[in-house]
């Protein structure tokens, strides 16, 4: 039990991380990167409530959370390159 | 099997957690780049295999998410990072090996 409680602990500070990086960011691409790591700790995240709730529905959508991350770091990527 | 679970996700946690201090602390985007993905692909891995051991039924579907997440978080990353490079934004300092930039000045001739 406590310990799910510190890998909560762990995942939030993680993510508070990854969001002052998003909001301070230097250039764009600070904000996509931050939005990638915040988009993989919650694929980790869910497949945790999953096993927490004991439900397999939850794999399912850590599944299709990680096809669509991907999808979003690229499309942002292959859309702004060679911009200034 | 309980005490086995707790350490793996508590494990992927403090890298999940070094993975935001990194992308927080480093200097520019590369370092930010690859701090952040080296390291929440570690922790992902140890918190699924973490779940897989409490719910062995589980084991096929966790298993593709982690080889899902191991070919696709690098490739994004570095497709980020090349567009940054093409886009021209500065390193902190300056590259003592630039592979990527003759490449892309002999492209452009």
């Amino acid at each position: 039990m406590i310990g799910n409680i510190i890998f909560f602990v762990l995942v939030a500070l993680g993510i508070i991380f990854a969001i002052i990086r998003m909001v301070m960011g230097k250039t764009i691409f600070d904000r996509v990167l931050g939005i990638d790591v915040i988009n993989i700790i919650i694929t980790g995240l869910l497949v945790v409530i999953a096993g927490i709730l004991d439900n397999r529905l939850y794999l399912d959508i850590a599944i299709v959370f990680a096809i669509l991350a991907f999808l979003e770091t690229i499309v942002f990527a292959r859309y702004l390159e060679g911009k200034e | 099997m309980n005490i086995l679970y707790y350490i793996l996700i508590v494990l992927g946690g403090i890298f999940y957690a070094a993975g935001g201090l990194g992308l927080l602390r480093m200097p520019s985007i590369y370092t930010r780049a690859q701090a952040g993905t080296k390291a929440t692909t570690l922790g992902t891995m140890l918190t699924l295999i973490g779940v897989g051991v409490m719910h062995p039924e589980w084991l096929p579907k966790i298993l593709l998410i982690i080889v899902f997440i191991v070919l696709t978080n690098p490739v994004g990353s570095s497709t980020l990072i090349r567009s940054a490079y093409r886009s021209g934004v500065k390193s902190h300092k300056e590259l003592a090996i630039d592979e990527l930039g003759p490449h892309y000045e002999k492209e452009a001739e």
